[in-house]
């Protein structure tokens, strides 16, 4: 909201424009039948006094019934036609706008697939929805209630200055003597009411803003004892928004009846100077009569020209956001959505599973040169595995983050099949490898759905297959609709280790060449810790593995061990060769053991000083 | 109100007034007129349009001023009545619809009570007067010009209610659209790790078409209705040239009398469009004023007791006496509402004023739920947590948590500046005071480096707080509300070992002054309590002093072991 409240931008910029006109091409057609639509349609209008007229000289004042009801005819078919006009204008203007927001809206929805990782390291989510949502929304309005109405107003208004110079020039010179009195009035008005206006729309938001932040952390407020002093707090932002609608509202109560006041000027103009012409010039009493009519049609285009001059405004600004993300250079390897979907990879099966990878003297930072990784070199042979330990915060996941290509190293090269890294095709990579992350993030929809992760390739079949695999089919059964269940957002009804069987069941659907277990099951109780243990086993087989663990119990059976500490590879080798080593490793494996010890239960849960 | 609605009543019937001069100009132009009398009839019109505008300023000062402060008096009041619900209530009903209740409903019941009720006055007044003229010209054509003009009302409201419906249905794919967009957002390294996007744009290319799909079933509705407003009401003006002409043409009615009811007619056309808006503003209006007095109406469950049935309430102490405070819970087995399960079963122990009891444990283990109940975020049963050996429940609840400063494990910061937000609970505090607080609760120098110190507003233009500064900020927030009992929830999980060292430091000196409740997962930070409980599966497993508890080498002996090896580690 307060993003909106800075628009003091220009209502055009050529740029933008010409920007925003290019989505408009594909309906070049439509859009020109609906300005020739609006110009018919103005047309009509004014055919409404001249009607009114004509029926009044040569109707009623030469007693012509028959003149009366042939102009009825007309009148009615004008009726009939302006109808029609109406309906299909909108129709056709309504439906470019709305056709193009949609695409504008596809246009960014894929733009934000293809931002680097590091853009939404330093990117509120808000910000970006935002983008998507409220933005085109704006010019949405701008195309529903702004730009077509405009073009249909400023027709109307040429329309009936021709009109009336066409009845009588003088007359609507001295009719026109007001013009100057209500552009003064108008503008002095709309300039005000915007700005009350917006300070009126600050003010709702500030309120609401209160509101909410109150409503989510009522319960500090209530500890806290700060109901009263809130209460009062509130009061103070929502007298500061009833005053500022009070004197919207003082502007309105002036500027309406003034404009009435005008017009009537304008209304005792025509009868003083037009009744003396009657007169004694002989022009018709119709023809006052029409100039009555046209002369109050014509005020109410004029107050609305300013008002949609603020919707310019406001739909300049929010297309200046949308171009400045969509101008935001993409991630190199982001999705090519211009290019085919690269082919699953081979299965052949055999020895040949797996891939290698080469960490070779890597260096990393996520900020300037805060090392995250300090000259990390090691390999993973095809079908081998590997553990990463170390304590918090010594690098191990960013290690994953780096094989996904997530981010890019700043020195040294990892190498994948003996290919470097920025070689590959990125979505060919990351569908040879799977990932199982500490907190899962599941999506709302059924379960199946989640398990396929939407891909068309995969049947219901094979999805089932890896969950009764992975030993996930006994509580997926006791969900309500069991595969065709619904999951509510980020799986908020499943227990942790629930939604760790079902991330595993993804995973081994996959299939992948690479399995990356990011500490798996740290955040697992002890009564599903079996099941998974299963389920992991079962996940490892015939393929690559890098598991990054905190809790030892899950490497026992890897082949080889990296230590990792601060960022910096300390030991590597098999548990039995850094046990013997008595360094870094052997402290972490007594101090994940030591809880063991109390009561005798040998299957007891590990205890990490996190868990208790 | 009333002096609203007369000065309704008086700028109409004034402004009714103009179509007569017109109706005697015109046919005294017919007639033959001298340039005095036309200038006196331009006068007087001019003079009525004054008059009519000096009512009609005075109509919306008087309705839509008097709809604000009525909008203003409810909203305050429902604020004030949110604030007294309890947390049970507020996990039972969503923000965002409260929300709306707040915004959406309120707004609706302010057109309702504003434009609602001007436009029904206007509209009852301006029919009833420009009827009676137009019958007094001539009943047979006021008969046939008013014939469409209840279609005008009646599709204002038909289509009001459908496009309203439409734009609901507008507004729930626009919802769906913008869930969708969240979630991709938020599990943007899922999507691209089992390369989702293509997949994920596909369904979103869904959700997009049905909001286009909604959108354009509004657009039907919506571009149906103008052109058949102006169609009715056009068809009006019509009867009136084709049939009224046919009267003038008999000599039955004036050419003046002809014009005037051209204009009377072109001014009952709002009237009738206003009719059927109003009629949809009061539907809307009513049933959301239904939902605001629903809440206005939820009592709340966990509130002071009735005085009456009370007579052991120890009055109402607005300031805290000094360190006096003892805490007993006593056979407490709590299950939250909803559960199936208790959180806590059989919890009993004492808290001596002036001393510090500890709780260890894992996550879930309750620690945080015994905390939860002295000052009655969820309510314990009756006769299981007493302060000053008076049951909680027994307490005037404004009293009871006074008497208690929390610093909860997950803080909740305001968006006011870094000093309102350390003073939330005491903000009568000194400058220096917050100082002193933050200094204590090792923020100070955190602080210090902020771009305005202790003026920089929170969640303003990029300034966020760490996790680490955010649960220094609630222990500074503690310690600076003067209340007897100190109730620290895992409140230095997000700090390092020496900055949780030093912090203890300062936090021993207040502990001693105060009764306190800890709980920790760091054996370093709760060693020097006068009890500590061990909590597994809401009950208590050990209880004891720390050399105590290490000698009966237990859970918390184990972890006092792995967390001497740990520092070990990270030291090397």
């Amino acid at each position: 909201m307060t993003e909106h409240e800075e628009d003091t931008a220009r209502a055009y910029d050529h740029q933008l424009v010409r920007r925003l006109a290019a989505y408009l091409a594909p309906y070049k057609w439509q859009v020109a039948l609906a300005v020739f639509v609006t110009l018919l349609q103005a047309a009509v209008q004014l055919m409404f006094p001249w009607l009114t007229k004509e029926a009044i000289d040569l109707g009623i004042r030469h007693k012509d019934l028959y003149a009366l009801d042939r102009i009825a005819l007309l009148y009615l078919a004008s009726l009939l036609a302006a109808f029609g006009l109406g309906y299909a204008q909108s129709q056709i203007m309504q439906g470019v706008a709305q056709r193009v927001m949609r695409d504008l809206r596809t246009t960014l929805f894929r733009k934000l697939q293809e931002l680097p990782a590091s853009y939404y390291d330093k990117t509120p989510v808000g910000r970006l929805m935002t983008r998507v949502t409220n933005d085109v929304d704006v010019l949405n309005e701008m195309f529903t209630s702004g730009v077509d109405a405009l073009f249909g107003d400023i027709f109307m208004l040429i329309g009936i200055i021709v009109a009336m110079a066409n009845l009588n020039v003088e007359l609507l010179a001295v009719t026109f003597s007001v013009l100057p009195l209500i552009f003064l009035v108008t503008m002095t008005f709309r300039i005000r009411v915007r700005k009350v206006f917006r300070d009126v729309r600050s003010k709702l938001a500030r309120l609401n803003a209160f509101l909410n932040e109150n409503l989510t952390g009522m319960t500090t407020v209530q500890l806290l004892g700060r109901e009263r002093r809130n209460a009062g707090e509130f009061d103070a932002i929502n007298a500061e928004h009833r005053d500022a609608n009070l004197l919207a509202n003082t502007y309105h109560a002036v500027f309406f009846p003034l404009l009435e006041v005008v017009s009537a000027i304008a209304l005792s103009l025509i009868v003083w100077y037009g009744g003396r012409q009657v007169m004694w010039t002989g022009i018709t009493l119709g023809t006052l009569v029409a100039f009555i009519q046209y002369t109050q049609r014509f005020f109410r285009p004029i107050s609305d020209l300013s008002e949609k001059y603020g919707i310019l405004q406001q739909a300049m600004a929010s297309s200046e956001r949308i171009f400045e993300l969509l101008d935001t250079p993409v991630d190199p390897a982001a999705v090519r959505f211009d290019q085919p979907a690269p082919s699953p990879p081979a299965r052949d099966g055999g020895a040949e599973r797996g891939l290698r990878i080469e960490f070779d003297h890597v260096w990393f930072a996520y900020l300037g040169e805060h090392w995250v990784l300090k000259d990390v070199s090691f390999t993973l042979e095809r079908g081998e595995k590997l553990a990463l330990v170390g304590a918090t915060g010594s690098g191990k996941s960013t290690i994953a983050s780096l094989l996904l290509r997530f981010y890019t190293p700043q020195k040294g090269e990892i190498r994948v099949d003996g290919r470097p890294l920025a070689d590959w095709n990125a979505e060919d990579l990351r569908q040879r490898i799977g990932l199982v992350l500490q907190d899962v993030f599941l999506f709302s929809g059924p379960v199946e759905a989640n398990l396929r992760m939407d891909d068309p390739r995969l049947s219901r079949e094979q999805v089932v297959a890896a969950a009764h695999e992975v030993h996930a089919d006994e509580f997926i059964s006791r969900i309500p609709g069991g595969y065709d269940g619904e999951l509510r957002e980020r799986g908020a009804s499943l227990s942790a280790g629930e939604k760790q069987l079902l991330s595993f069941a993804r995973t081994l659907a996959r299939d992948p060449d690479l399995l990356i277990l990011d500490e798996a099951t740290s955040s697992v109780d002890t009564h599903t810790e079996q099941l998974i243990q299963a389920g992991l086993h079962r996940l490892m087989r015939d393929r690559s593995s890098l598991v990054i663990a905190h809790r030892l119990s899950t490497i026992q059976d890897v082949d080889r061990i990296v230590v990792l500490h601060h960022g910096e590879v300390r030991e590597m080798g098999t548990h039995a060769e850094l046990m013997a080593l008595e360094g870094l490793y052997s402290r972490l494996w007594q101090l994940q053991y030591l809880g063991g010890r109390q009561g005798a239960r040998h299957t007891a849960p590990v205890v990490t000083p996190t868990d208790l | 109100m009333l002096w609203g609605i007369l000065c309704v009543a008086a700028a109409n019937l004034i402004s009714l007034a103009q179509p007569q001069v017109l109706r005697y100009a015109v046919d005294d132009l017919y007639t033959g007129v001298t340039a005095e009398k036309l200038g006196r009839y331009a006068m007087m019109l001019f003079g009525i349009a004054i008059a009519a505008g000096l009512f009609k300023y005075a109509m919306r000062q008087f309705i839509i001023a008097i709809s604000r402060r009525l909008e203003y008096e409810l909203r305050n009041e429902l604020f004030e009545h949110l604030q007294t619900l309890d947390a049970p209530w507020f996990q039972s009903h969503r923000t965002g619809e409260t929300m709306s209740i707040a915004t959406n409903d309120l707004s609706a019941v302010r057109m309702m009570l504003g434009p609602g009720v001007m436009y029904t006055v206007n509209t009852i007044i301006v029919s009833a007067v420009s009827i009676g003229f137009m019958v007094s010209i001539s009943p047979r054509l006021t008969f046939y010009s008013l014939l469409p003009l209840p279609l005008v009302s009646l599709s204002v409201w038909w289509f009001g209610d459908r496009i309203h419906k439409r734009f609901e249905g507008v507004q729930a794919r626009f919802a769906r659209l913008s869930a969708h967009v969240q979630e991709n957002l938020a599990g943007m390294r899922v999507v691209r790790a089992f390369t989702s996007e293509r997949r994920q744009a596909e369904r979103f290319g869904e959700h997009n078409r049905d909001y286009l799909q909604q959108n354009l079933d509004l657009i039907r509705a919506s571009g149906v209705f103008q052109p058949s407003l102006a169609f009715f009401s056009g068809l009006g003006a019509l009867l009136v040239v084709w049939v009224g002409g046919r009267e003038a043409v008999k000599g039955h009615i004036t050419i003046g009398q002809f014009v005037a009811f051209t204009v009377y007619l072109g001014m009952l056309n709002w009237p009738m469009v206003a009719l059927g808006w109003v009629i949809n503003i009061f539907q809307r209006g009513l049933a959301s004023y239904g939902r605001i007095h629903a809440i206005l109406m939820t009592a709340p469950s966990i509130a002071s007791p009735e005085p009456a049935a009370t007579p052991r309430t120890p009055g109402a102490p607005e300031a805290p006496v000094a360190a006096e405070a003892a805490i007993t819970f006593r056979n407490l087995t709590f299950t939250y509402p909803g559960a199936n399960e208790p959180a806590l079963h059989d919890v009993s122990f004492t808290v001596p004023a002036g001393k510090t009891v500890a709780l260890v444990g894992r996550t879930g283990s309750g620690k945080s739920t015994v905390l939860s109940l002295l000052p009655r975020v969820f309510d314990p049963p009756p006769g299981t947590v007493f302060l000053d050996g008076i049951d909680v429940r027994e307490w005037d609840l404004g009293a009871l948590r006074a008497r208690i400063a929390p610093a909860p494990q997950e803080t909740f910061l305001f968006s006011a500046t870094v000093a309102e937000n350390i003073a939330y609970g005491a903000y009568d505090a000194a400058p220096e005071a917050v100082q002193a607080a933050s200094r204590l609760a090792n923020l100070d120098g955190d602080v210090q480096g902020f771009p305005a110190g202790y003026e920089t507003r929170v969640g303003e233009r990029g300034i966020t707080l760490s996790g680490g500064q955010r649960q220094r900020a609630a222990i500074a927030r503690a310690v600076l509300r003067e209340a007897p009992v100190l109730l620290l929830d895992d409140c230095l999980s997000a700090v390092d070992t020496q900055t949780e060292e030093a912090i203890l430091q300062g936090l021993r000196g207040e502990m001693r002054r105060r009764t306190c409740l800890l709980v920790s997962h760091r054996v370093s930070a709760v060693r020097e309590a006068d009890e500590i409980l061990v909590f597994d599966r809401g009950r208590i497993a050990e209880r004891g002093r720390h050399d105590e508890l290490l000698a009966l080498d237990g859970r918390y002996a184990a972890l006092h072991r792995a967390q001497q090896l740990e520092e070990e580690i990270e030291a090397s």
